[in-house]
């Protein structure tokens, strides 16, 4: 048929097409990862990877199952709200080792003022000093303050 | 870049195992946890923030997030008496070592912490064009960095600036919700670090959760509400000045 | 200092470099010319069919280019594919690999292919060596350039280009659409921004094939069609105007509704975007190229002084509207979304997505476009013929 012949190259493209299309969707079948699709538009697996992730706060539980003197001192006081880890930093590695790693010795000079010197965008209420005037900026704060009761004259031991 | 043969030949069943662990993942799920038994959010309290900066640090340290870039921060604001529109905000290195001494003295001044809002009707996973940040069923927004490209449109498209892209990874970062520990039960690492309760984790599908008791009798916002993104992060206490 | 007033502490790097501001230019150059292309093909404009072939190889030469700033912006360039394996239907982003692929093969490739076939089998029997393989693979086997058979891709070819015209506008229409979608930025975020890149992308498209025509005419030395480029000229202009008048409109609703971006970003304009936005593009890019086309509209010019200010206005115009994907692009990140702010772009020059990049990757569509016609030439000289030169020789095939 003269007019097939005289199209023939437009079919020969079409096959260029599809042949590409099939290749397509062969790779799409082979390279989609099997998980995706599973919750949502997203690979399924994330949410367990992102999960695995490591810990290294351990948590104030972890801290009160050994150490139940601290925390009943702490319950007494000001800073019963405070949780351990938010002076004594991450320590989810000694939890789960705690002969082996040893919590680092903390410098209240510098750990203290973060929250209590002051600042006048610290809300009206909260204990603030200005250091330089009340230990001239270098008595370290435990000598008079019980970190785990800090008020003068709770009572408490450490 | 010139590559021997050797070194193609090499590094081709090295890329076809690389993706097939992208492709495979890691199957096991944490244990005893539902997914569809959760709802994530976050209750932030201005009137408790002394901003200390103890979260941002946490975070950071949890995470392992790279110098310079922040999944959660802390600003200061002075509202002065006679401009509520026009606040004066400083975030030194996000908040990271607390504040220096403010210079402007009267009018109002406080702290706002800000982090992902975890947004239910996300305009960051809406942009995503590959589908490597999502919202999971348990309302945690969250990036696949084995999937995500690196091309930037969701740090664009987040109302809030919360995004990065980690200069390491090369792909976009953000506040997780600390996914890692809230499906172990644990609180997040900003939470846990807050020394004044400032932050709490909320899980609005528990009715056990005290959010539902403060939601009733607080007066809560969110972040830029008009722009109906429906923000899980809810704050106490906001300021009508605060961007 | 980089950060001037409060940016919030992630916004302060900017996301978006100057390999973005190129890619929309470089689409819209495709789009452009391949919208001029159409006018003759399917609007029947005669007057510009010299400029057809190569309008066509240009916007080739362009696409070809277009994926090469994406690649180099990405974080993980080697995952580019997955746009193609898991698209997010909601994202536009995620359009551009489908709608690139089907406006590169279905559209672009198809049609240049099916206008120059005669040429490339004639090209295949009298070229030797290495290039007569080339024209032999291009042929895709078949020899048949009968007058039936030329016909069939006359027809074919007006299909493709009325199909390729609602085609270009996608192409880059999804980039306005890109930006003019996210609503957490203000500078970005309108139903005018596609409208606004399609028109300004025609206007670049259209001006660069003038300056291509222009340019090859006087290195092949033959005698510029002057029907041809006043007709060229004058597309540009009104469509120029129309770029102009949807600016205008975006600008004068902003400054009238003042809504609580405005003070921040009309800051921002006077400000660290002056210099690129007012000047350049406004008076430099768009003001200065659309009042000398006007003065060829209005008076009655000379030849010569005709081909001046063509050239002049072309040269203008794709500086325009290169300033104009740069204000788009890096404007919308200068200021914070807290609208308390503003912060600094700092391109590298030999970085990845450097300064140094941003020029080899605009120089190189030219030399793309300098083998493509040497291998596809496009004139009526004694190696090729034109598809009408086919058509009118009825003879002896």
């Amino acid at each position: 048929m003269s007019g097939f012949k005289n199209a023939e190259h437009l079919f020969r493209v079409a096959f260029v097409f599809v042949a590409g299309v099939a290749a397509f969707v062969l790779l799409r079948a082979v390279l989609v990862p099997r998980s995706f699709g599973q919750y949502g538009h997203y690979r399924g697996n994330a949410i367990t990877e992102i999960a695995a992730q490591p810990v290294k706060f351990a948590g104030h539980q972890a801290c009160e199952t050994c150490h139940s003197d601290v925390v009943a001192v702490k319950g007494q006081g000001k800073h019963a709200g405070v949780n351990c880890e938010a002076c004594h930093g991450p320590l989810a590695n000694h939890a789960e080792d705690p002969g082996t790693i040893q919590p680092p010795k903390l410098n209240t000079l510098v750990l203290c003022v973060r929250c209590h010197e002051e600042n006048g965008a610290r809300p009206k209420g909260f204990p603030q000093i200005v250091a330089k005037e009340h230990n001239a900026g270098e008595l370290p704060c435990e000598t008079c303050h019980q970190p785990h009761s800090p008020v003068i004259g709770s009572g408490a031991k450490s | 870049m010139k590559m021997s043969r050797r070194q193609v030949l090499i590094l081709l069943p090295a890329a076809a195992a690389a993706w097939d662990a992208v492709l495979a993942g890691t199957p096991e799920a944490a244990p005893n946890y539902a997914l569809t038994k959760h709802w994530w959010g976050m209750l932030v309290d201005i009137s408790k923030c002394i901003g200390c900066g103890n979260c941002v640090r946490a975070c950071a340290t949890e995470n392992d997030v790279p110098d310079g870039y922040f999944r959660t921060w802390v600003e200061r604001y002075h509202v002065s008496d006679y401009d509520l529109v026009n606040p004066k905000v400083d975030s030194p290195d996000g908040g990271k070592e607390g504040f220096p001494p403010a210079l402007e003295v009267g009018g109002k001044n406080f702290f706002v912490p800000k982090m992902c809002n975890h947004c239910a009707d996300s305009p960051c996973t809406q942009v995503c064009p590959v589908g490597a940040t999502f919202i999971t069923p348990d309302g945690a927004v969250l990036v696949d960095k084995k999937y995500c490209i690196g091309c930037r449109y969701c740090i664009q498209a987040c109302p809030y600036g919360c995004r990065f892209l980690n200069p390491k990874t090369q792909t976009a970062e953000k506040c997780t919700l600390c996914y890692h520990r809230i499906t172990k039960g644990m609180t997040t690492a900003c939470c846990e670090a807050c020394p004044t309760g400032a932050r709490q984790l909320a899980d609005l599908k528990d009715p056990k959760d005290p959010i539902h008791a403060f939601l009733r009798t607080h007066t809560v916002q969110v972040l830029k509400p008009y722009m109906a993104t429906g923000a899980k992060l809810f704050y106490n206490d906001l300021d009508g000045s605060v961007r | 200092m980089p950060v001037q007033g409060y940016m919030y502490p992630d916004e302060i790097e900017l996301a978006w470099s100057v390999l973005i501001v190129l890619y929309p230019f470089i689409t819209g150059l495709v789009a452009g010319a391949f919208i001029l292309a159409s006018l003759e093909r399917v609007f029947r404009v005669e007057a510009v069919k010299p400029t057809y072939r190569l309008a066509l190889l240009t916007a080739l030469a362009f696409l070809l280019v277009a994926p090469l700033p994406l690649q180099l912006h990405l974080g993980h360039p080697e995952r580019s594919f997955e746009m193609y394996l898991t698209p997010h239907r909601s994202s536009a982003m995620a359009m551009f690999g489908f709608v690139y692929l089907w406006y590169l093969m279905a559209v672009l490739v198809l049609e240049i292919w099916l206008d120059y076939r005669r040429d490339i089998v004639l090209l295949a029997q009298s070229s030797k060596g290495l290039k007569q393989l080339l024209y032999r693979v291009l042929t895709l086997g078949s020899t048949n350039i009968s007058e039936a058979a030329l016909r069939v891709d006359d027809r074919a070819g007006y299909v493709i280009t009325v199909v390729g015209i609602p085609s270009a506008f996608l192409l880059h229409g999804y980039v306005g659409f890109i930006f003019g979608s996210i609503k957490a930025n203000p500078w970005w975020s309108s139903p005018t921004m596609p409208v606004v890149f399609l028109f300004s992308a025609m206007v670049s498209g259209i001006a660069v094939v003038l300056l291509l025509y222009m340019f090859s005419s006087w290195y092949r030395k033959q005698t510029i069609d002057m029907r041809c480029v006043d007709t060229v000229a004058r597309y540009l202009f009104y469509t120029f105007l129309i770029d102009f008048g949807l600016e205008m409109l975006d600008l004068v609703h902003r400054i009238y509704e003042a809504d609580e971006s405005f003070r921040s970003l009309d800051f921002m304009v006077h400000t660290r975007l002056y210099l690129s936005q007012v000047v350049l593009q406004i008076y430099i890019g768009t003001l200065a190229p659309i009042g000398l086309l006007a003065l060829t509209q209005l008076f009655k010019l000379g030849e010569k002084a005709r081909k001046r200010i063509y050239a002049i206005a072309g040269g203008l115009t794709l500086l325009g509207i290169f300033a104009m994907r740069w204000n788009v692009v890096i404007g919308g990140q200068l200021f914070s979304k807290s609208f308390l702010g503003y912060t600094t772009y700092k391109v590298g020059f030999v970085a990845r997505e450097g300064l140094l990049t941003a020029i080899f990757l605009t120089f190189l569509p030219f030399a793309i476009l300098w083998v493509l016609v040497k291998v596809l030439p496009p004139w009526l000289d004694s190696e090729s013929l034109s598809r009408d030169g086919a058509i009118a020789a009825q003879g002896d095939d």
